[in-house]
Order: structure tokens, then C-alpha cells, then sequence
């Protein structure tokens, strides 16, 4: 590449400003500008538009948080924070220097461990994540099985059915609940009205309310990814344990279920990792006395306004969920890659 | 089929019909008490369509209504574009430096709880604030333009993958052709590529918008004063408990969403009906 060539300083001003000039044309904007005349064409400029947004909008936000979550608490400033890094001017006899002064504050994390309201949140969160999803699963599988085995043509309708709800609003579809489950609710009506019960059973703002909340909200996500693998299979294998005289129940649990592990794979985790960090319908349906960890960060931030605190929430969060996702997204490439061959 | 494989398809239907009943029984229940002449939308007094006279004056929820539009409309354009690049970028250009970092960065935002997205592109958004305030002295508010930005971020993911997984059932042999017989790579990329993808393209869209219409956790952390989407504005009513004017608006949104599903149903049939008679007529002749 002939770049420094082209790059050399016009002559006249070289010997005027001397070395200056030189330090200015060989690292200064013109050779970045150039460079990226050169090399940054077509497809690397393509490249660099979505790189560009999602690192100013999700990678340095998320560097922010981590920043934030060390940062000292100073309740009474806006921001109210003292960043870590800070430049300060070191005033020793007449020599004033600036120096860059880096306070790492961890008392975000170890409150995490010592405080008990942020662990118990923890383990209810992840708690009602699983109870959820495996009601979700149990729901769920037998749907996608009906499904999957249902002429074409009713699939198509059932499909639709499945993936209809989500395409109206999430949180209208949660708010029905509340109806449903209040004390004067219309299943409380129901059941006083048949005799079944005396007097209206407590259901909302109950754990009872968060796992129906959570399962109804996430029930899609587990069904498709389980319908697409149950789709696929293969129905001589069947035919061939039967003809060798296993009875269904056998053949489901020797040849179904090991073969749907993928889809039971995913669609666990699609509905597991949102559960987690679940915000809307905890705050609808379930108990005000134990609170799950979004709603705890929630509050910290804009009630207590403990930014430092509730980063350090977050990342505690991410760091919970990043070997789920990270599980996720292998089994994800493991299916891609099947679907390719 | 044996007689106990019958049994296990009664019970997996039987579940069927347990679930989509589980999955609808809310949203009847919706419908049902918006018509119901009673505060408490519970209790049933008398069929009533005045819930839906006192939304048509509720100036709150209109204001919100078309504020969500807006922002809804301008961040699935903007999701489209920026996905539709993403998605091609990394289903067509082949290994490059950085791709897996693009497609981690891509995904994400799919799999990130939602409180987390919301509490870093305000404490972003913040950022840029103390920054522009410290550089040129300017003061602004968050409102639409940061909520538009931050539905951008975490919907182009959706429409990525969409697009990519459109783009990766196709082979690319239509658009080498046209490279070889001359187009430049942006000609091939809007005449060929893009009509190709555009059911795609069309249900990234769709997909991107309804996810902006309907979120509420990250847009309470970015949005500003005066700027409240619908879903806020439901969500501050719904938290004090019920109220049939939000379930009169229920109906309306699920009365446009169902209208919609059938029609595009239709087309799509319509479309399939087509595709098979010249299918056929290409057999034959």
C-alpha cells in the first residue's frame, strides 16, 4: 500500500512547521480519514452501521452500569453519584498537577450478600422463574404434541391461535387477571355461585397469582420452539418400537422425549430468563410483602434513588442469567446448525 | 393407530382445549365487562356501550394513544433498517472480524431482562446529558426522541434474526448472478435482495412495532416529563385497580389485532391459492 506516500505532508509546509506537521499528517485526522476512504468501503461501512448503534446504545450503556454499580452514593447530587473516575488536582507546593483518581465502592455488592431483602428477592425470583416455567412446560408440551399431530390445516388455525395473544397487549392480557382473580372476581363469583365455596378465596397479590400471571404471559414461547422440534420428527420410529412391542408410554418417554430434549431445552429457557427479571406482572398480581429482584432494583433507583446500589443489582442479575443465556444461545447454534444440514 | 396411542392423543387434546381456553378465557373476560353497565367490572348489571363514549373523551389516554403511534411507528422504521443491515451483514458477508461479536451483540437484547435494557440507556441517556450540558451548556429532556431510541435498540434484535433467518432459507445465487452480469452490490441489495425478504421485512416491522406499543418497563425508565405512551398510562390506572374504561380500550386493541391477523390470514391464502395455480399451470404447460 503506497497510503504513506500519498500521505506525506504538502511540501510547503513541511519545512515551516516542522516536526509538528509531520506528528499532525502521519497520526492526525487526515490519515484516519483517509484510512477509511481506503479501507472502509462497501461492506465494511455496511458493517459498521449496526456495530455503531449497538455499541453506543447497548455496550457503553452496559460499561455505564458496571462504572455506576462502584461508584460512591452521594444522595443529595444530580446524578447522584460520584463517578469512580475522577480527575483531580493534586496540590503539592507550588507544583499543581492533575492526576486521575480511581475510588472503587463495593458496598453495592456486599450488600447484595449482607442484606437480606436482596438475597431472598434473589432466590424468589429465580423460584417462581422455575416454578413458572415448569408449569409452562407441563401446559405447554402437551399443546405442542396435540398440535404437532393435528391434520394441516387445524394446525395452521391452532398455530394461530398460540401466537395470536401476542401480538395484543401484554400488560391488557395481565390486567384481565386481575378481574378474574380479585376477591369479587368472576372465578370467586363463579365458585360462590355453584356452592363449591362459601366465602371468595384470596388470589390476588399471592404467589398463586404471580406463577397463573407468568405461565399465561410465557405459554407462546414455550409451545413454539417445542412444536417446531415435535414437527420434525421422525413417526417410522414410532412405528418401529411399536412393531417391536413397546407399549406407547414406553416409546413416548425412549424416543419422544429424549428427541424433543432441544425444544424442551429452549423453550425452558425462553421462558425462564425473562421470568427472572420479570417487572410487570409481579407488580400486578403478586405479593407486596416479598418482593422479586426486578421491583427491588426498581425501587432502589427511583425510590431510594441508590444508583450505585441498584447497578450493582443489575449486574449481580446478569451475572445470574449469563450462564442461562449463554446455555441458550449453544443450543440455539446447535439447532441452526442441524437445520442446515 | 393402537388404542392406548389414542389415549395419550385424548389427553394431549384435552390439554389443547385446556390451554387455549387458559389462553382466551382473559381476554373474553375482557371483552365481556367492557359492555357492563357497573363500576366494578366484575359484577354484571346491564349491557352498556357507554365505557366506550367515555374513552372517546378521555384525553390522557388519546394524548398517550397517539404518542405510541408516533414512537411506535418511527422505531419499527428505524428497527427495520438498522435489523435489515444486521441481518444481511451477518447471513451474507461471510466471516469477517467482529461477526461473532455483532451477532452476540444482536442477540442480546433478545434474551437481556428488560429492567436492565431500561435502567442502562437512561443512565446513558444521562450521560449524554451531562456531557452536551458540559460541552455546549445545552439542557434537554428526555421524551420521545429517547424512547423512540432506546425501542430502536432492543427491537432491531427481533428483526435481525427474522431477516436473518429469511435471508439464510434463501441461497445467494440470484444475487451473484446479478453481480456477475454487472450490478453494483447496492443495486443487487434494493432490486433483488430486498423484494425477496420482504415478508420478512413486512413481519419485522409489524413485530417491532407491537413490541414498542406495548412496552412498559424499558420506557418508564427512559421516558421524560410529559411524554407518557399508552402503556404507562394504562399501567398508573390498572395498578389502582380496575376500570372499564381500560377494558373498553382492550377491546378495541384486541378487535384490531384479530382484524388484522384474519386479513393478512386471508391474503396469505389468497397468495398460497395463487402460487399453486401457476405452479400447476407450469406443470401442465
Amino acid at each position: 500500500m503506497n497510503t504513506t506516500a500519498r500521505l506525506a505532508a504538502p511540501r510547503g509546509t513541511h519545512g515551516r512547521l516542522g516536526p509538528l506537521w509531520t506528528f499532525f499528517f502521519r497520526y492526525g485526522p487526515p490519515r484516519w480519514s483517509r484510512y477509511v476512504v481506503d479501507h472502509w468501503t462497501g461492506q465494511r461501512l455496511v458493517i459498521a452501521v449496526p456495530y455503531l448503534w449497538l455499541g453506543i446504545f447497548f455496550l457503553i450503556p452496559f460499561l455505564i452500569v458496571l462504572t455506576i454499580s462502584f461508584a460512591h452514593e452521594s444522595p443529595l447530587d444530580r446524578p447522584p453519584y460520584d463517578s469512580p473516575f475522577q480527575w483531580v488536582y493534586l496540590d503539592e507546593g507550588a507544583l499543581k498537577q492533575g492526576a486521575l483518581q480511581i475510588r472503587l465502592m463495593v458496598h453495592g455488592y456486599v450488600q447484595l450478600i449482607t442484606d437480606e431483602l436482596y438475597w431472598s428477592s434473589m432466590l424468589f425470583s429465580l423460584q417462581v422463574a422455575a416454578v413458572s416455567t415448569l408449569l409452562c412446560l407441563c401446559l405447554g408440551y402437551p399443546m405442542a404434541y396435540a398440535i404437532s399431530r393435528a391434520s394441516p390445516t387445524s394446525r395452521n388455525i391452532f398455530l394461530m391461535l398460540v401466537i395470536l395473544p401476542f401480538w395484543t397487549s401484554f400488560l391488557l392480557r395481565v390486567y384481565a387477571w386481575i378481574g378474574l382473580l380479585k376477591a369479587d372476581g368472576v372465578i370467586n363469583n363463579v365458585l360462590l355461585a355453584i356452592g363449591i365455596i362459601d366465602e371468595p378465596i384470596t388470589m390476588l397479590k399471592t404467589n398463586f397469582a404471580l406463577y397463573v400471571g407468568i405461565t399465561y404471559s410465557y405459554l407462546p414461547f414455550m409451545i413454539l420452539p417445542l412444536y417446531s422440534n415435535l414437527e420434525k420428527h421422525d413417526n417410522t420410529l414410532l412405528e418401529a418400537a411399536s412393531d417391536l412391542g413397546a407399549g406407547p408410554i414406553r416409546a413416548f418417554l425412549r424416543i419422544t422425549l429424549p428427541l424433543s430434549m432441544p425444544g424442551i431445552l429452549a423453550g425452558s429457557l425462553l421462558v425462564f430468563i425473562p421470568a427472572v427479571g420479570e417487572y410487570v406482572i409481579p407488580e400486578l398480581l403478586g405479593r407486596t410483602d416479598q418482593l422479586m429482584i426486578a421491583t427491588q432494583l426498581y425501587h432502589e433507583f427511583f425510590n431510594n434513588r441508590g444508583w450505585p446500589n441498584a447497578c450493582a443489582v443489575a449486574i449481580a442479575m446478569l451475572l445470574l442469567l449469563v450462564l442461562p443465556i449463554m446455555f441458550f444461545q449453544r443450543v440455539q447454534n446447535r439447532e441452526l446448525q442441524a437445520a442446515r444440514k | 393407530m393402537n388404542a392406548p396411542n389414542r389415549t395419550g392423543g385424548l389427553f394431549s387434546k384435552t390439554m389443547l382445549a385446556f390451554g387455549f381456553v387458559f389462553l382466551y378465557l382473559p381476554i373474553f373476560t375482557l371483552i365481556v365487562f367492557s359492555f357492563n353497565d357497573s363500576r366494578s367490572v366484575t359484577v354484571w348489571a346491564s349491557a352498556t356501550t357507554k365505557w366506550y363514549g367515555k374513552l372517546l373523551q378521555d384525553d390522557q389516554i388519546l394524548t398517550a394513544a397517539w404518542l405510541s403511534v408516533r414512537v411506535g411507528a418511527m422505531s419499527a422504521t428505524g428497527a427495520v433498517i438498522l435489523g435489515t443491515v444486521a441481518g444481511l451483514v451477518l447471513a451474507r458477508f461471510g466471516p469477517f472480524r467482529g461477526r461473532a461479536l455483532l451477532q452476540g451483540l444482536t442477540t442480546a437484547p433478545l434474551v437481556m431482562p428488560e429492567i436492565i435494557t431500561g435502567l442502562s440507556m437512561l443512565l446513558l441517556f444521562v450521560s449524554i446529558e451531562q456531557l452536551v450540558h458540559w460541552l455546549f451548556g445545552w439542557q434537554f429532556d428526555r421524551g420521545a426522541v429517547t424512547i423512540t431510541i432506546a425501542h430502536i435498540t432492543f427491537t432491531m434484535a427481533y428483526v435481525t434474526v427474522v431477516v436473518q433467518s429469511r435471508l439464510a432459507g434463501f441461497d445467494d445465487s440470484l444475487e451473484e448472478a446479478a453481480l456477475d452480469l454487472g450490478a453494483r452490490p447496492a443495486k443487487v441489495f434494493f432490486r433483488i435482495t430486498v423484494p425477496l425478504i420482504l415478508p420478512a421485512i413486512l413481519s419485522g416491522w409489524l413485530l417491532a412495532f407491537t413490541l414498542s406499543w406495548d412496552d412498559v418497563v424499558v420506557t418508564q425508565f427512559v421516558t421524560g416529563p410529559g411524554a407518557d405512551t399508552l402503556p404507562l398510562v394504562i399501567f398508573s390506572r390498572v395498578r389502582l385497580g380496575v376500570s372499564p374504561v381500560v377494558n373498553a380500550l382492550a377491546t378495541v386493541m384486541v378487535l384490531i389485532v384479530a382484524l388484522g391477523v384474519i386479513l393478512s390470514a386471508i391474503l396469505m391464502r389468497r397468495q398460497e391459492q395463487r402460487r399453486k395455480r401457476e405452479e400447476q399451470m407450469a406443470a401442465t404447460g
